[in-house]
């Protein structure tokens, strides 16, 4: 649209958008996480939506107990083996769309237990991960940066063509395999859908 | 219509419904045995992070009631038990994440216990200083958190955080670290207190009493707090005994219990304070003791600010080299905001412990769950729970 004529709209009083910004707008504007904590990074996360840091600002103040009426899942905290089953079935229980942010280093990789038998490493290995909030635990300031991240990544997202994101890709998955907590590992102990091993490059000699 | 017609006729709402009469051949003996078992967790608001209670209703009331635990078990003994003495110390703050310095303090006094190290005047006061805040920082938090679970939504939840952030900026500006402070050593502490921090401590502490009123004034007289509260979730002093409960639980029933006093660790012999005890032992009392604890803290910071003496933060012969105690075994136990907090350990001579046990208040205090639990009702067991003051971090470890 040309923009001397949008300029003279707007003195009238008539502003133009496009639908798609209007919607992205809206969306980004009220998201509502899942009350959902894990282990330490929780009580950030808590800290977050309280007085000093007020996560209200950015629209995410509603913590909904109930994954149905919930748009972002911040894990935050340690997944265990034991839990993770959980944490995937709860995710395939959000309504499209949905987003998620892995808060700590526990989510990332494992992080300081990841040498431990019953700690997931990295809950990306079930579900696919949005932002990734590095830190044990990340500041309060950390989460709202991350929260600003996604903002920007909802306002992006366009309704058509091969970019769409996928609750509007008919043949994109909007439901994740449950993993079993089986004798000695999770199985399958990774999603290869969504998650390769990296593969290590090594320099020639 | 007349007054006396009025007044026999039911009112046109929707509440006015007639009873529908039982089926033929029910009686309401034969309606009350159905039972009905529900999971609550391990995603639930009410269980303070990933803890799972099987219940069992009949009604609304609980008649068995069984805790799963498991969904934190983050291996922290067995990567103790790998890992060399002074790598297990940033491992003890993730414990209770609440309240990080005192999980350090006892880690380090079981130390050194099995090595001797004997820590200078100055440590032994920044260490009560800082015991004593996350003190006040956990049961700040667990009055929110409990209030919460009663249906107080926010409110005092965002009182008790703001009174919290004033304190993790002093750990901040102690150790670099809001939460995981990671600042006790074997022998002392890490670094001494920056320019400026005891005057910004003592005006801290200087405001908490006042914050207290205000708490106390709110809340302790609510109506509901006190008709959701009073009488619920008993336990008897008996019962808490047999049971190995420590902590504030256990003084609610009335049992004059405290490691402060009992075990004199630290310098806490310099400290005159009381030690409040509960009368009937049930959630009004444990929600009644930790405001009282809390103001008893508040008298020994300020005692402890006015008193704390220039000098070295750490015994000299610590070493953080080649630190390899001798040969033996050790048991350090301090009262922490939650109860007895303890470390055992084994020492084989080499440079990792041989095996490494956490006494953890949390899960001990959780066996009596079922016992103050059954007979109530459902929404009062979430109380129940608030008020045993639990964290799956070291519930589970």
């Amino acid at each position: 649209m040309d923009e001397g004529l949008r300029n003279e709209l707007s003195k009238q009083g008539v502003f133009t958008t496009k639908l798609t910004d209007l919607y992205n707008w809206g969306r980004k504007n009220s998201v509502w996480p899942l009350q959902f904590g894990l282990a330490c990074c929780a009580i950030e996360m808590i800290a977050a939506s309280m007085a000093r840091y007020d996560l209200a600002r950015f629209g995410a103040e509603v913590f909904r107990p109930s994954p149905r009426q919930a748009d972002l899942m911040i894990v935050a905290g340690t997944v265990t083996k034991k839990m993770a089953p959980q944490v995937v079935r709860l995710y395939n229980q959000m309504p499209e769309p949905k987003y998620v942010i892995a808060m700590g280093a526990c989510a990332i990789s494992g992080g300081p237990f990841k040498q431990g038998y019953n700690v997931l490493k990295g809950v990306d290995r079930f579900i696919p991960v949005d932002i990734h909030i590095p830190g044990c635990p990340p500041r309060p300031e950390a989460l709202i940066h991350a929260f600003m991240l996604l903002q920007q990544k909802i306002a992006a997202q366009t309704f058509t063509g091969a970019g769409r994101p996928r609750f509007l890709d008919p043949a994109g998955p909007s439901e994740f395999p449950v993993p079993e907590f089986g004798a000695h590992d999770l199985v399958p102990p990774n999603n290869p859908a969504i998650w390769r091993a990296p593969k290590v490059q090594r320099a020639e000699s | 219509m007349s007054e006396s017609e009025l007044l026999s006729a039911p009112a046109p709402t929707a509440m006015n419904y007639e009873i529908r009469p039982k089926p033929a051949g029910t009686s309401d003996a034969e309606v009350g045995g159905e039972l009905l078992e529900v999971a609550m967790g391990p995603h639930h608001p009410s269980t303070h992070g990933v803890f799972r209670m099987d219940v069992v209703l009949d009604g609304e009331q609980v008649v068995k009631l069984k805790p799963v635990f498991g969904y934190l078990h983050r291996n922290h003994e067995k990567i103790a038990e790998n890992t060399t003495y002074l790598a297990s110390m940033p491992y003890t703050d993730r414990l209770d994440y609440l309240c990080s310095m005192t999980n350090n303090w006892a880690y380090a006094l079981s130390v050194e216990r099995l090595t001797g190290l004997i820590p200078p005047e100055r440590a032994e006061y920044i260490r009560v200083i800082t015991a004593e805040l996350t003190r006040l920082v956990n049961h700040t938090c667990l009055i929110g958190f409990l209030l919460q679970d009663m249906g107080a939504l926010g409110t005092p939840l965002m009182y008790a955080f703001r009174q919290r952030e004033l304190i993790l900026d002093l750990f901040e500006s102690l150790s670099g670290s809001r939460m995981m402070c990671n600042y006790m050593r074997f022998g002392g502490c890490r670094a001494d207190l920056p320019a400026g921090w005891l005057e910004q401590a003592a005006q801290v502490v200087g405001g908490y009493g006042q914050f207290l009123d205000e708490f106390q004034a709110l809340i302790s007289e609510n109506e509901i707090l006190v008709a959701r509260s009073q009488g619920v979730g008993v336990l008897p002093a008996e019962l808490a005994i047999n049971s190995s409960i420590t902590g504030p639980m256990l003084r609610a029933s009335g049992v004059n219990f405290d490691l402060r006093k009992a075990d004199r660790y630290g310098i806490y012999d310099r400290f005159p304070f009381r030690v409040p005890l509960g009368d009937h032992g049930d959630v009004y009392d444990r929600y009644m003791i930790r405001l009282l604890e809390m103001r008893e803290s508040v008298k020994i910071l300020e005692q402890a600010l006015r008193e704390i003496p220039a000098g070295p933060i750490i015994d000299p012969k610590a070493k953080i080299r080649g630190f390899r105690p001798k040969a033996g075994e050790a048991y350090g136990r301090i009262e922490c905001p939650k109860g007895e907090l303890g470390f055992y350990l084994i020492s084989d001579g080499s440079p990792n412990p041989y095996r490494y046990r956490v006494r953890p208040p949390s899960l001990i205090n959780l066996t009596v769950l079922e016992d103050m639990c059954l007979g109530q009702t459902v929404a009062d067991a979430v109380i129940i729970l608030g008020s045993v003051d639990i964290v799956l971090g070291e519930v589970d470890r």
